[in-house]
């Protein structure tokens, strides 16, 4: 069964019939061509897939995309403007928080929720709001630094 | 990766028509966060193929202060549950087992009542399809063997929510809602020891809410986990302690297991320690009892024995610390 879905992706109204059984992860990399969110596993175990659903931080992996009825969807595609990139990509970019780069989409997203919720975060804050998203590279010194660089960009 | 397979999703408005489009469908799940649902459909231990969406109910999203109790809808997120100025306040042992479920994004979509019908786990059978399948799968799911306790003909997947334990150091009730009407149970009554059917639920009911009755007298309680992640994942043993002191000496005292049997369960035998001072012999007494009752078996890759000895161990710490 299908269902037409309203919802905005990044700031766009976009208007789709979805099949019941579509994941979210689905629709943005195959119906809106939005490949910035990773699959990483199949349990919500990594965090790779976390995208803001209403401001706060999901996993699109485990979340019906028939569910987002009128949802704010955020993806990690949808941030820089113009070319430009926000606080939290330059955080990673400046601090060298990607390494591989597959959970940064996820660690952004994720970051990006924290900073809208609280724009001083101190670091038990940080690690707290990344609990839920794995890296295997940077050992998340480096994700932290991230963090808190784009916590002194915005404050600045 | 798998695919979902086909299913139909419905989305009901009110309790009651969840119910009779529940009814309506063959094999029908509910689903409210999905955080454990959506999992087990894709790796084929659940096969619905319809869902009833409870998400966009709007009697199962709400907290009430009522004089005597305070009830939880059971389609309230974890999170919110987890940072509820008003629970903390009055069972603080049920915001920080909230707190302590999974990681935070999970807590933003995984419920309450969901993490309490929450089904039982086992590292034999939340596995992927084929990795069941070349063990021949399992007494809980298409098989015929207990690979937890061969010979056997009981599953002993543990049951591994952290929020049931908490509320049943508040003789919490559960508000079920199904084709026959409603009724109200004590929580410990909605869970029965048998991993593969842990649940007293009856065909298409709903759990609808919780009513937790306020203590008359201010209580301390806490919460406290052992697992493998620290960040991310399910007890190993969760342990909730409820404790009182009068004159030194204890007058309150209760103890709450989850993930090492196949229900959460309260710690029997305490009454003893009533009216002891709990000093260090005291507590390791306490200890003791609690170690003996938390009979874990092989369902996790950390051996049981870890988990008795660590189950008492958090519940020491715990009543060390909660004062």
């Amino acid at each position: 069964m299908k269902t037409t879905l309203s919802l905005t992706v990044n700031g766009i109204n976009r208007d789709d019939v979805v099949p019941d059984n579509m994941l979210l992860v689905d629709y943005l990399r195959e119906k809106a061509g939005l490949t910035g969110t990773k699959i990483g596993c199949d349990g919500g175990e990594c965090g790779a897939c976390t995208v803001l659903i209403n401001d706060r931080p999901r996993h699109a992996c485990l979340t019906l995309a028939a569910t987002c009825q009128n949802a704010k969807v955020e993806t990690v595609d949808g941030l820089s403007r113009d070319g430009r990139l926000t606080a939290i990509q330059r955080g990673f970019h400046e601090k060298l928080g990607a390494q591989c780069g597959f959970c940064t989409p996820g660690m952004i997203m994720a970051s990006e929720a924290l900073l809208r919720r609280n724009p001083d975060p101190s670091e038990a804050d940080i690690r707290a709001a990344l609990a839920a998203n794995i890296c295997r590279c940077t050992g998340y010194v480096k994700i932290i630094e991230a963090v808190q660089f784009a916590a002194r960009e915005l404050s600045a | 990766m798998e695919y979902l397979p086909e299913m139909r999703l419905y989305h009901p408005a009110t309790v009651e028509e969840a119910i009779k489009l529940h009814a309506a469908a063959p094999s029908g799940r509910y689903l409210a966060g999905g955080s454990d649902l959506l999992v087990n459909i894709r790796r084929g231990i659940e096969t619905p193929d319809n869902l009833v969406y409870l998400n966009g109910i709007a009697e199962m999203h709400a907290i009430t202060d009522a004089p005597g109790q305070i009830s939880i809808g059971a389609a309230v997120n974890l999170r919110d549950l987890a940072e509820s100025n008003l629970l903390r306040e009055h069972f603080s042992a049920v915001t920080q087992a909230a707190g302590d479920v999974a990681g935070p994004s999970h807590r933003e979509y995984g419920t309450l009542g969901g993490n309490l019908c929450l089904d039982t786990r086992c590292v034999f059978y939340n596995q992927s399809e084929w990795w069941r399948a070349a063990n021949n799968y399992c007494l809980k799911y298409r098989g015929d063997i207990c690979h937890v306790a061969p010979g056997g003909k009981k599953c002993f997947a543990a049951f591994s929510g952290d929020v049931a334990p908490a509320l049943l150091l508040f003789d919490a009730e559960v508000e079920l809602a199904g084709p026959d009407g409603r009724r109200r149970i004590a929580l410990a009554a909605l869970y029965r020891n048998d991993g593969m059917d842990h649940l007293t639920l009856g065909k298409g009911e709903i759990l609808v809410a919780v009513h937790v009755p306020k203590n008359p007298i201010p209580i301390t309680t806490g919460y406290a986990k052992s697992r493998v992640r620290g960040s991310i994942d399910f007890p190993l043993a969760g342990v909730a302690v409820r404790m009182g002191l009068q004159d030194e000496k204890i007058a309150d005292l209760r103890i709450g297991l989850t993930g090492v049997s196949p229900l959460p369960f309260l710690v029997r035998g305490l009454d003893k320690f009533i009216g002891r001072k709990p000093d260090d012999s005291c507590l390791e007494e306490m200890r003791d009892v609690v170690r003996g009752q938390a009979k874990a078996m092989k369902t996790t890759l950390t051996p049981p024995h870890y988990r008795r000895r660590v189950a008492g161990a958090l519940a020491q710490k715990l009543a060390e610390t909660i004062f």
